[in-house]
């Protein structure tokens, strides 16, 4: 177990590290190395959040395999990243594609599935921001906090099924194949650990 | 290499011509890959040379052109063409050759050549994209006889003053200008005279999303996204509103081919 100045060093090193795919997209953008910098914002911010999401849902499994139980001091800001890319994501499309315009937002939404869900999928991760603080797990009683927060099960579902249906368009299932293996596994796991808990 | 053209004025819009770099790093050919970028990286491994067409199907005259002969058949022309992708882009871009009907009047079509199909080359060993299961090979792509015959149809062997780089389509494509841009077959090998609607790979792939016509239209919106604005590339960027999509990408000339049909039905 490392030290708990250890602990922030990690921790510290995860928050910059997490920033780099945004500095990334900004020095690509800014320099003008990107042919359609719109699109590959709003793939790379996409991409971003479901590696995100992934890796939070990988902290509690990880922790149990390996024992590391400290792993679980950086699953807060693995959580507020994924929402954080998901906000970028979210913004681009309001932004770039629609130039903040809500009426014709509102009907995309609507019309589409594919973005229904992706929205609902965000709105979903808002909640969770929001309770992400050691005052609010307080207010919340942990008990009722743990249940709010499990609508992260909810959520994972729905942004592989956008996921999905985004690349459906050219058959290219490659990459949610591979996430839905992953994020499946992940909560398979926590199934199995439940029903054998059950049992005891 | 370079290829002499004259400018076509009654052919050519105005607008501001996208960057050649633009224009040829990030294109959508799958047969190198289905990333934008990668045709540029790997199409390197492309032939153009010997390269033939066979002409073939309700002809009379079937024949087997090759690229030399092809590059002799009619004057070279420059049209500035706006490119729509079906994706929501486009390009503006100076493309040379003549239209496809001074090839058509070549080889006489009979009463029965209702439609035309174009075949593009589907060799594994030079396209590293062919073999992946995202589309049916090779790439088929399908007109009806007279939009085939219009004036805009245009059989292209160069862009902005060059031959075609490979990843553009070389050493010979089509460019429809009103349709969307997949419409346009590239390294075209083959084209039949056929009297039944061809299946084309787009559409075998996903009818709801790929219609056979495909024309530009403002106003039939792809399943998954708004066909109603699109972003220039080059230069619509963070600042500025996509901007609307024309009826058939503006070439309204095509109109009269599409009377009375309802385009929401066949798109």
């Amino acid at each position: 177990m490392p030290t708990t100045k250890q602990i922030s060093w990690i921790k510290g090193a995860v928050f910059v590290a997490a920033l780099i795919p945004l500095a990334r997209m900004a020095y690509l953008t800014l320099t003008g190395q990107l042919v359609d910098p719109l699109e590959f914002i709003t793939r790379g911010t996409g991409d971003w959040t479901l590696y995100f999401l992934t890796i939070t849902l990988a902290v509690t499994p990880l922790r149990k395999l390996s024992g590391w139980n400290w792993l679980i001091k950086l699953r807060r800001m693995v959580g507020l990243y994924t929402f954080f890319y998901g906000f970028l994501h979210f913004m681009t499309f309001l932004w770039f594609d629609h130039f903040f315009d809500l009426a014709e937002m509102w009907k995309d939404v609507l019309k589409r599935p594919f973005i229904t869900v992706g929205l609902i999928a965000f709105v979903l991760l808002i909640p969770l921001a929001l309770t992400s603080t050691n005052g609010m797990i307080k207010r919340l009683g942990g008990k009722r906090w743990q249940w709010l927060h499990r609508l992260i099960y909810v959520i994972a579902p729905l942004a592989l099924l956008h996921f999905w249906w985004m690349k459906a368009g050219k058959h290219n299932f490659n990459q949610p194949i591979l996430f839905i293996v992953i994020i499946g596994t992940l909560l398979l796991m926590r199934v199995w650990w439940a029903t054998r808990k059950a049992a005891q | 290499a370079k290829l002499a053209a004259k400018l076509n004025p009654a052919y050519s819009v105005l607008d501001k011509q996208t960057p050649y770099k633009d224009a040829t790093t990030y294109n959508n050919f799958y047969e190198f890959g289905t990333d934008k970028s990668e045709p540029a990286m790997y199409a390197g491994t492309l032939k153009t040379r010997p390269w033939t067409i066979a002409i073939e199907g309700e002809v009379r005259k079937p024949m087997t052109l090759d690229i030399d002969a092809l590059l002799k058949l009619a004057p070279m022309e420059e049209r500035v063409y706006r490119l729509r992708c079906v994706e929501g882009w486009s390009m503006v871009i100076p493309w040379i050759g003549y239209s496809l009907s001074e090839l058509i009047k070549k080889v006489e079509p009979t009463g029965n050549a209702k439609y035309v199909e174009f075949v593009s080359l589907a060799d594994k060993k030079q396209m590293p994209g062919v073999g992946s299961r995202v589309l049916q090979w090779p790439y088929t792509e399908g007109l009806r006889i007279d939009e085939a015959n219009h004036p805009l149809a245009l059989l292209a062997f160069g862009m902005y003053g060059e031959v075609l780089p490979n990843q553009n389509g070389a050493p010979v494509r089509m460019v429809l200008p009103w349709k969307y841009g997949f419409k346009s077959a590239k390294s075209i090998v083959k084209i039949r005279f056929v009297k039944d609607q061809p299946r084309t790979s787009w559409n075998l792939s996903a009818a709801n999303e790929y219609g056979f016509y495909s024309n530009v239209n403002p106003d039939v919106d792809h399943p998954r996204w708004s066909q109603a604005s699109e972003r220039r590339i080059g230069e619509d960027g963070f600042l500025s509103r996509k901007r609307k999509t024309l009826m058939f990408n503006g070439y309204n000339d095509v109109a009269p081919l599409y009377a009375g049909m309802d385009l929401k039905k066949f798109y």
